[in-house]
C-alpha cells in the first residue's frame, strides 16, 4: 500500500505545488504508516523530492509526453497508481491537475475531493476538509472509495520538509497516445510574468483605478514584489485587462500569501474568489468600501498618491533586504 | 450537429450562505436559484452554433422538481428540449454517471459543460462524463471552433493559453470567454412563453452507490477588524507586512 503523488514540472523543474502536494502526500503516509510514491514525467531532479518525504520517485523520460497531455498523463498516474497499490492519490490544483484529476478517477473508480484545506481525518472512515461555495465556507467529505484521490488547494497545507533517502526509477510506461485523441496545437505563455495560480503575492486593480492607462501604478508595484497582477471583473468586461486577470467567484481563485486590492470596493462575488488568500490588503479612498472589512490591512487614501509611494518604499525595502 | 449543454442549478452569486439541519445541510431559505455561469456562457455558445451553424440543442440538469424554472430558463434562452434527471446530486461522480447514460442515449457530437459548479466548486463532471462516454474532453476552455468533425478549442493553463484540436465527440468544461459578457442571452418575453410548450422530459436515475458524502459544514472564522495604516505613513504598512504578517 502506498500513497502516490503527482508532481508536476514545467520545463523539467517542479513546480511549488509539487512539493506542497509532495509534503501532502507525505502527511497522509505517516498517518497511515504507508510509503510515498511519487509520479513525475521529464522532471531534470527528480530526487529533489526527497526533501519532502517521497521515498521512491517514478519519473517518465518521453519525449512523447513532453507536452502535458490530460488523457496520457492520467492513464500513466492510474498505471503506476495500480502497480503499488496507491490507496491515497495527491494532486496540486494548478490548472493541468484539475484537467487530468476527474479522468483519473473514473480510471481507478475512486471518489475525488477537489480543494482539500488539511490533512484527512482517519480515525473513522476518511474524512477531508474542502472549501465550497467558492470559499464562503467549508465541508467535510468522506471519501468512501477503496482508492481516494485528493486534490489539495495551493497554499494550504504549505511545505513541510522531511529529508528521506529518495530512490528514483526511470520508468517505462505503457501507455501510447492516442492519435484521435485532443492535440495541443500552440502554448501561449506569458514567460516574463508570473502566473496568479502561482504566485506569492497578487497585486490586483479595480474600477477605482480609472482606466487601462494607469494599470502601470499596478504592474511596477507587482514588479517590485514579483507578484502577478488581477483585476475584478468590470475592469475585464471593460477590456481594460485581459480576461485571464479576472479573479472572483467567476473568474480565476486566488490563495496567493498575500493579495493587495487597489480600488476594489469587495462585492461578495469578489471576495469570494480571493478569500483563501492569506493576508489581505487593502488601498481604498472610501472608508466605507466593503473591502475593509474583509482585509487585515488597509489604507484609506487615493491610490494615485498611495500606491507610487508603496512602490518607492518597497524598492527601498527590497533594497536593503536584499 | 447534436449538441447538449449540462447545467447546473446553484445559488446566485450574492446569496447568504448557511446550513441547517446541525450544519449538514444547505439553508435554501429565501436564495434565489441560477443556471451556474459557467453554463450560461456554454449555453449561449450552443445558441450561437444553432443559428449559425445548424445545430440542435438539448438541456439536462441532475436534480429535483425545485430545479424546473432553472431548467426552463434555458429552455426560454433557446435551448430545443429539456431533459432532467429526477434525483438529488449528492457526488459529483453520481451526477456524471447519470449525465453519461443521457449522452449515450442521446448520441451528440458536443456536450458542453462548465468548468466549475459555484456551490460544490467540484470541478469533475465534465471531465468524468468524458472518460465515462469515452469522449475527448478539454477543460477550461475559452473559445471553441467546430468545423465538421473537428473542433479548435483555447483553454486556460496556468499564466497563458493554449489552442489545441480534437475530434468530436467532445465535452469541454467551459467559461467565460467562450462568449463575450455582452452577449449573453436574456430570456424575452416570446423566449418564455415558447418555453412553456417545449418538451421537458423527466427520466428515472441509473447511477448506483456514491464515491464521496458531504457531511458537515462551517463557515470560515470571523475575521478581526482591519488594521489601519495612515496615508502618510507607508513605512508602518511595510514593517507590518515583513514583521507581522511575514509575508513579504
Ligand atoms: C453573477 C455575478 C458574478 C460576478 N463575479 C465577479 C467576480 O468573479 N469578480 C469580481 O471582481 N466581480 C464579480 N462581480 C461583480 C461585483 O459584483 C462587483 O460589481 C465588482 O467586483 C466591482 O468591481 P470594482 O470593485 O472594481 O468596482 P467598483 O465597485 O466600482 O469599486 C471601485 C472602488 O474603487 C474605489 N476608488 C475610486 N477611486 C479611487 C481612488 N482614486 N483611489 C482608491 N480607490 C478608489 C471606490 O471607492 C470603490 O470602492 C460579479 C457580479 C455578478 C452579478
Ligand atoms: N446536477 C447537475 N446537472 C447537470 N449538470 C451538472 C450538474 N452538476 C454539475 N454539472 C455540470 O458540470 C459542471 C461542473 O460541475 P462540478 O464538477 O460540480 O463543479 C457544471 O458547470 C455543469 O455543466
Amino acid at each position: 500500500m502506498s500513497v502516490l503523488v503527482y508532481t508536476e514540472s514545467e520545463n523539467g523543474k517542479f513546480k511549488k505545488a509539487a512539493f506542497e502536494a509532495a509534503s501532502y502526500a507525505k502527511g497522509i503516509a505517516k498517518q497511515l504508516g504507508i510509503e510515498t510514491f511519487a509520479i513525475s514525467f521529464n522532471a531534470e531532479n527528480a530526487n529533489d523530492l526527497g526533501t519532502y518525504g517521497v521515498e521512491k520517485a517514478f519519473n517518465l523520460s518521453n519525449e512523447n509526453f513532453s507536452k502535458f497531455n490530460a488523457e496520457a498523463y492520467a492513464e500513466v498516474i492510474a498505471e503506476v497508481a495500480k502497480a503499488q497499490d496507491a490507496k491515497v492519490i495527491v494532486l496540486s490544483q494548478s490548472a493541468n491537475a484539475k484537467y487530468l484529476a476527474p479522468l483519473l478517477a473514473v480510471h481507478l473508480e475512486a471518489g475525488y475531493a477537489s480543494n482539500v484545506v488539511e490533512l484527512p481525518n482517519t480515525e473513522n472512515g476518511f474524512v477531508v476538509k474542502r472549501t465550497a461555495f467558492t470559499n464562503k465556507a467549508f465541508n467535510e467529505t468522506a471519501i468512501t472509495t477503496d482508492a481516494k484521490i485528493i486534490g489539495v488547494s495551493s497554499n494550504a497545507y504549505g511545505l513541510h520538509e522531511a529529508e528521506t533517502d529518495i530512490q528514483v526509477e526511470d520508468y517505462q510506461t505503457n501507455v501510447v497516445l492516442s492519435e484521435a485523441g485532443v492535440q495541443v496545437q500552440s502554448v501561449d505563455k506569458n514567460k516574463d510574468k508570473v502566473s496568479i495560480a502561482d504566485a506569492e503575492i497578487v497585486i490586483s486593480g479595480g474600477r477605482g483605478l480609472k482606466g487601462p492607462e494607469n494599470w502601470h501604478l499596478v504592474e511596477d508595484l507587482a514588479e517590485t514584489l514579483g507578484a502577478a497582477t488581477a483585476c475584478s471583473k468590470p475592469v475585464s468586461d471593460m477590456g481594460w485587462r485581459p480576461h485571464s486577470e479576472h479573479v472572483g467567484q467567476t473568474g480565476k481563485p486566488v490563495a496567493s500569501n498575500l493579495y493587495i486590492a487597489i480600488g476594489i470596493s469587495g462585492a461578495i462575488q469578489h471576495l469570494a474568489g480571493i478569500n483563501a488568500s492569506k493576508v489581505k490588503v487593502v488601498i481604498n479612498n472610501d472608508a466605507e468600501a466593503p473591502f475593509f472589512k474583509a482585509a487585515d490591512y488597509g489604507i484609506v487614501g487615493d491610490a494615485f498618491e498611495v500606491i507610487p509611494k508603496l512602490t518607492e518604499k518597497l524598492k527601498e525595502f527590497k533594497a536593503n533586504n536584499a | 450537429m447534436k449538441i447538449l449543454v449540462c447545467i447546473s442549478h446553484v445559488p446566485d452569486t450574492t446569496s447568504k450562505i448557511n446550513f441547517t439541519d446541525n450544519d449538514t445541510k444547505f439553508d435554501t431559505n429565501g436564495v434565489q436559484f441560477v443556471i451556474n455561469p459557467n453554463d450560461e456562457f456554454g449555453l449561449t455558445r450552443a445558441m450561437w452554433f444553432k443559428e449559425k451553424q445548424g445545430a440542435s440543442v438539448d438541456v439536462v440538469t441532475v436534480g429535483s422538481k425545485e430545479t424546473e424554472p432553472t431548467i426552463r430558463k434555458a429552455l426560454a434562452i433557446g435551448a430545443d428540449q429539456a431533459i432532467r434527471v429526477d434525483t438529488e446530486p449528492k457526488d459529483g461522480f453520481q451526477v456524471a454517471k447519470e449525465l453519461a447514460k443521457v449522452a449515450k442515449d442521446g448520441n451528440y457530437d458536443l456536450i458542453i459543460a462548465g468548468r466549475e459548479s459555484i456551490d460544490y466548486n467540484g470541478g469533475m463532471v465534465p471531465g468524468m462524463l468524458a472518460k465515462l462516454i469515452g469522449a475527448n474532453f478539454i477543460n477550461t476552455c475559452v473559445s471553441l471552433e467546430i468545423e465538421g468533425d473537428k473542433a479548435t478549442a483555447i483553454r486556460e493553463i496556468d499564466g497563458g493559453k493554449e489552442t489545441l484540436t480534437s475530434s468530436l465527440p467532445l465535452v469541454i468544461g467551459g467559461q467565460k470567454g467562450l462568449v463575450e459578457e455582452s452577449d449573453l442571452k436574456i430570456p424575452n418575453m416570446r423566449g418564455i412563453m415558447m418555453a412553456r410548450k417545449k418538451p421537458l422530459n423527466v427520466v428515472e436515475p441509473v447511477a448506483d452507490g456514491l464515491s464521496t458524502e458531504a457531511k458537515k459544514f462551517s463557515k470560515p472564522a470571523p475575521k478581526g477588524d482591519v488594521k489601519l495604516v495612515d496615508a502618510e505613513n507607508i513605512d508602518e504598512l511595510i514593517d507590518l507586512l515583513h514583521n507581522e504578517a511575514k509575508a513579504i
